[in-house]
């Protein structure tokens, strides 16, 4: 056992700590903080594999600003949020335990064939990689050569995104401003026009 | 010895694990934010395996950058989607889904 190994045992247990955290919570504050746990824990596993800009675009994105949205929202909701399952049906309990159960069987399955399957290859260790490899001048080469086209489609996608967010989200009822007077005029000058009316009170009506 | 995190077994079996772990809240839970949480769940292990198979290739980043669209695109997604879960609490003063049936018969 070496640091490496350590590490990489220290952050594979912090994600699934903070997984299991994120869907066993009964409040979703824990539940968010449990993504934490386990954005953090695969951020380490990215430095881990020299991937060392996307550990840090994984810390920028996903722990400073998704975490803070589902944060944001739950504070937002208050007591709201949902503390805790509603009662419901017998028929729904038993689908969603039954659906559940089909995927854990399904992983299962599936982890019980890969791990019992004999052959004689063995592992085969990762090689020796330079300094290059996962550095923000190797991704973004790639990224602004060969990927090119769906980079600008993902800036697009992210500005549709947010016009879209703030269509959904905001409320109808701040949207009307108060009612406006009926001369645009008036409006506009805000006051008599000419000094022979200094003295009068405006009453809307000389326009 | 010391083959423990560093063979891509390791990583993608840790991956696989994530992703049923997230599977099974989003079909579990009811809470909309949870089940929004365990989507990022998935997607998350998708890209720890992508970048653990990334690792095999030296050289070649494509891994990575397709790592880097799905961050960008979860990003997006979790913007839309907590935006919906604010306008559905609007609209019916309730964060789970069994309480969006207005589709129902």
């Amino acid at each position: 056992m070496n640091v490496g190994n350590v590490f990489f045992a220290l952050c594979s247990v912090a994600a699934l700590v903070g997984a299991i955290c994120t869907v066993l919570a009964k409040n979703p504050i824990r539940g968010a903080m449990g993504l934490l746990l386990t954005i953090v824990g695969i951020a380490g596993l990215f430095l881990k594999l020299n991937a060392q800009f996307l550990a840090a675009i994984q810390l920028i994105v996903y722990a400073g600003a998704v975490v803070v949205l589902f944060v944001f929202v739950i504070m937002l909701l208050g007591p709201d949020a949902g503390h805790g399952e509603p009662k419901t049906e017998p028929t729904g309990r038993v689908l969603r335990g039954l659906s559940g159960l089909l995927m854990a069987a399904l992983a299962l399955v599936s982890l019980a064939l890969v791990l019992l399957q004999t052959g004689d290859d063995k592992p085969q260790r990762f090689g020796h990689v330079g300094p290059q490899h996962g550095s923000v001048e190797a991704v973004g080469q790639q990224l602004f050569t060969k990927a090119i086209v769906p980079f600008e489609l993902a800036t697009a996608l992210l500005i549709v995104a947010v016009v879209g967010a703030i269509a959904v989200a905001r409320s109808r009822h701040q949207v009307r401003t108060k009612k406006q007077s009926p001369s645009a005029t008036r409006r506009f000058f805000h006051g008599p026009l000419h000094p022979r009316d200094a003295g009068r009170p405006l009453t809307g009506e000389e326009l | 010895m010391n083959i423990l995190g560093n063979v891509v077994e390791h990583y993608v079996l840790l991956s696989a694990l994530i992703f049923t772990i997230g599977s099974i809240g989003f079909l579990v839970r009811r809470n909309v934010l949870v089940q929004l949480m365990s989507i990022e769940l998935m997607l998350n292990a998708v890209n720890l395996a992508l970048v653990a198979f990334n690792r095999r290739h030296v050289g070649d980043m494509n891994g990575q950058v397709f790592s880097f669209f799905i961050i960008a695109v979860a990003a997006a997604e979790a913007a839309v989607g907590l935006a919906i879960v604010l306008s559905f609490y609007r609209l019916k003063q309730s964060v789970f889904s069994d309480d969006a049936d207005q589709l129902r018969l």
